[in-house]
This record gives structure tokens, sequence and C-alpha cells, in this order.
């Protein structure tokens, strides 16, 4: 029980900051964070004993918040832009970075959903490629691959362009 | 040296600073040569920072009270009931489907006295206590604000029980309304965020009525009245928290009467 403590609740801040980044709504998020924790108590003992806490929470989290954001889509409902957060996001502490985080959060939210996940829990959560695999159930060149195209599109719909050349267009260049 | 050629792959994991030192200096020297990767990169930088600061506030924001696990592992405790519990309460629910509407009279009668504080206290309870956004009122800070609004509305002189000797927090409180009339409703916390009410109200008839528990789908308290005065806590509580809680109360109340 308190090794359940240990190990589970310094990780509770990153699990809302996922699903909030996931869901975009504070209360959603929440929401689901609480129903992770309870099924995580709840199934403590049926982890795989080498198995990491965190991996373990993240996936968990994770196939919650994209059932949420199917079911999500199937409704047609809740568009993020109109959300409280964003809201009070909007009123950053300068018009311009105000405007930034906003081009980054929508940029954010037209990626498709499997490469949104890879680049959050990578670039902010911090987890290895491996674990990535893991929490995703997906191979480990699946992650790169999706990783590469998440960040070549954010910043293409981010600044209009493509970040400059990556290789492979100079290599349709040449065949043209 | 015959070096391995620099893939997409090491790319993304200079990116994210996953690379062996020895291989982030080849894709670097390759950077060096080639403006273009290297302009891509310096933009894949400038996004993973943008990202980690734009998300970095909300694991640095104060973890809600609901998502307190020694909580969430209580509450988990006390809903594992035993088998016979659960069936018993399936064939409460058969009886009570049976009976139907017009049995409601005499299956829950109109409550009165202590029964009434008690229903006003739990049903209070369920709406105020898991507010984030106003669960009071006047702040604890009004302490006498609270007990001079109370006595006024009450039309007797009541007292704000500080609790703090037994590990719980005066939150606030707030005036309700119940089919007898206004009742101040007070609120406590512990430092796990547990929260409990307490509602006050004079009673219709003068006197004491002693101590009773009573419980519902969503909390567990204590009714009592003193001196014409009407007491009750309710929370989500285990009784043996609660009934401690109610005789700490009984006897401050006594005190400053």
């Amino acid at each position: 029980m308190t090794d359940m403590m240990r190990l589970i609740e310094p990780l509770i801040p990153a699990l809302r900051r996922y699903a909030r980044a996931l869901l975009r709504n504070p209360t959603d998020a929440d929401d689901l964070v609480q129903d992770c924790l309870e099924r995580a108590v709840g199934r403590w003992h049926q982890r795989r004993p080498d198995g990491d806490a965190r991996t373990w929470l993240f996936a968990i989290v994770h196939n919650l918040a994209v059932t949420q954001l199917r079911q999500r889509a199937r409704r047609g409902a809740h568009l993020p832009i109109e959300d409280t957060a964003e809201v009070s996001l909007a009123v950053a502490p300068t018009q311009e970075s105000g405007l930034r985080h906003r081009d980054l959060m929508s940029a954010l939210d037209a990626l498709p959903e499997e490469q949104r996940s890879v680049l959050l829990l990578v670039t902010v959560e911090g987890l290895s490629y491996a674990e990535t695999a893991e929490i995703l159930a997906i191979p480990a060149g699946t992650v790169m691959s999706r990783l590469s195209r998440a960040r070549d599109r954010m910043i293409l719909l981010m600044d209009g362009t493509e970040a400059t050349a990556p290789a492979k267009r100079a290599l349709l260049r040449r065949v043209k | 040296m015959s070096m391995r050629p620099i893939g997409e792959d090491d790319v993304q994991g200079f990116v994210d600073e996953r690379l062996s030192p020895a291989r982030r200096r080849e894709v670097e020297a390759y950077l060096g040569d080639h403006p273009e990767a290297q302009a891509r990169v310096a933009r894949m930088i400038a996004l993973r920072d943008d990202m980690r600061a734009a998300f970095a506030p909300i694991a640095a924001e104060p973890v809600p009270a609901r998502l307190n696990l020694a909580r969430i592992v209580e509450v988990r405790r006390r809903a594992v009931r035993p088998a016979w519990q659960v069936m018993a309460a399936g064939v409460l629910l058969l009886l009570g489907g049976a009976g139907g509407w017009g049995l409601r009279e005499a299956v829950s009668p109109v409550p009165s006295g202590i029964d009434a504080l008690a229903q006003a206290a739990s049903m209070n309870y369920a709406v105020y206590a898991p507010d984030h956004t106003r669960p009071v009122e006047l702040a604890a800070a009004d302490r006498d604000e609270l007990a001079g609004w109370f006595s006024a509305r009450l039309r007797r002189t009541v007292g704000v029980p500080d609790l703090s000797g037994a590990g719980y927090r005066l939150m606030g409180g707030r005036l309700v309304a119940t089919p007898q009339g206004p009742a101040g409703l007070l609120m406590y916390d512990d430092s796990h965020g547990a929260r409990f009410v307490m509602l006050m109200r004079p009673m219709t008839v003068p006197g004491d009525a002693p101590m009773r528990p009573h419980a519902t789908a969503t909390s567990n308290g204590y009714a009592w009245a003193q001196d014409g005065l009407g007491y009750s806590l309710a929370g989500a509580a285990d009784p043996a928290v609660l009934h401690p809680l109610a005789d700490t109360i009984r006897r401050a109340t006594a005190k400053s009467l």
C-alpha cells in the first residue's frame, strides 16, 4: 500500500498535464485522472510486478483519453477553442506571447491524435522512445516516424512554411 | 573513419537529446555542413522548448483535493462492502419498487424533529461539499461576522466551534433554507481536503434531544438538540471519525451557552 502511494503520488502532476494536453478541458482532464487513479488503486496488484509504474499509469490515462476523444468526435461536440482554459490563456502577459501560445495550441489540435500523443509524451513528459512505444502499444519505429511527421506538421501549421527543406524534399527535387 | 549515415531518427534523437555523446558529435558535424538541415533542427528545438514552456504550469499547479491518493484509497476501502450487504440492498430496492409511489409516504414519511435536521444536513452536504468554486459564502476569516450573521437570522446566539484541535479547519459558512426556516451551515476540512458540514437551526420544540446517527448514500452523520437548538453533522467520513467530532462540537457548544 505505501509502496503504491510512494510510486503513484509523484506522478499525479504529470498525469494531469498529459490529460489536459489531450483533452484541453481542465475539468474533463481531472475527471479522467481521478478515474485513472481509482483504476490504478483497484488494479495495483494486477500490474506486471517488473513493469514501470509510470508507463503503466500513462497508458491508463492515454487509453481513457482516447476513448473520450472518440466519444466527443461521435457526438460532434466540443470545440476546444471555446474552453474556459483557452479564454483565460488568451489573456496572456503580452499579446504576442498570447498569440504564439494560441498558434501552438491550435497546431497541436490540428495534429492527428496518434501524432499528438507521441509528440506530447516525448517532448513534454520527457519519456524515452521505448517508454512511449510501450505506453501507446506501438513499435519503436512507429514512434520515430510519428514524431518526425508531428514536428514537421506542427512547424508547417505554425509558420506556414516547412522548416526549411528536410532531406526528403531535397531528394525529390533532384528527381525532378 | 567510416561513419554510419545520418538518418531521420538521428535528427529526432538530436532534438530530444537522446543520442550518445559520440553520435551527437557526428550529427553536429553533419549539421555544420548542411545549413538547411541545421535550420530545421533549430526550429524543432524551439518548438520543443515552446511546448515544454506551454504545459509546464499545469504540472506546477497544486493537485486538487479530489486527486489526493490517500483519499481515493480510503473511499475505495469503504466502498468494498461484504456481499450480503449488497444483496440486502438489492432486496430493499425490489421491495421499494414493488411498493410504488403510493406507499411513499408510509415508507419515507416527511421527517420532523432531529430527522428533519439530519436530512437537511445531508442534503446540504451533498450540494455544497463537492463545490470547488464557492463551497462557502463567507470565509473562515470572518468567524465573528459568521457568528453574528447566524445569530441574527436564527434569532438566538450561536457560536462557531473551533475544531483545529481535532485536525479540522473551518472553511466558512453560509445561510441555507430548510422547511423549518433558515439554518446556519458551517463547513470544515482536514489536511487531505476531506470536508464535512455542520448545520444548526432552532428546533420547534424546546429542550434537548439525544445524539442519533444518520446515513445516506453519500454521507454519514450525527444529529442532536441542545436547549432548543438543533445540530447535525454530515460528511463522507466513517462514523468512527464523525462521532468523536460530534461529541467535541456538543461539548464546545454546551460551554458557550
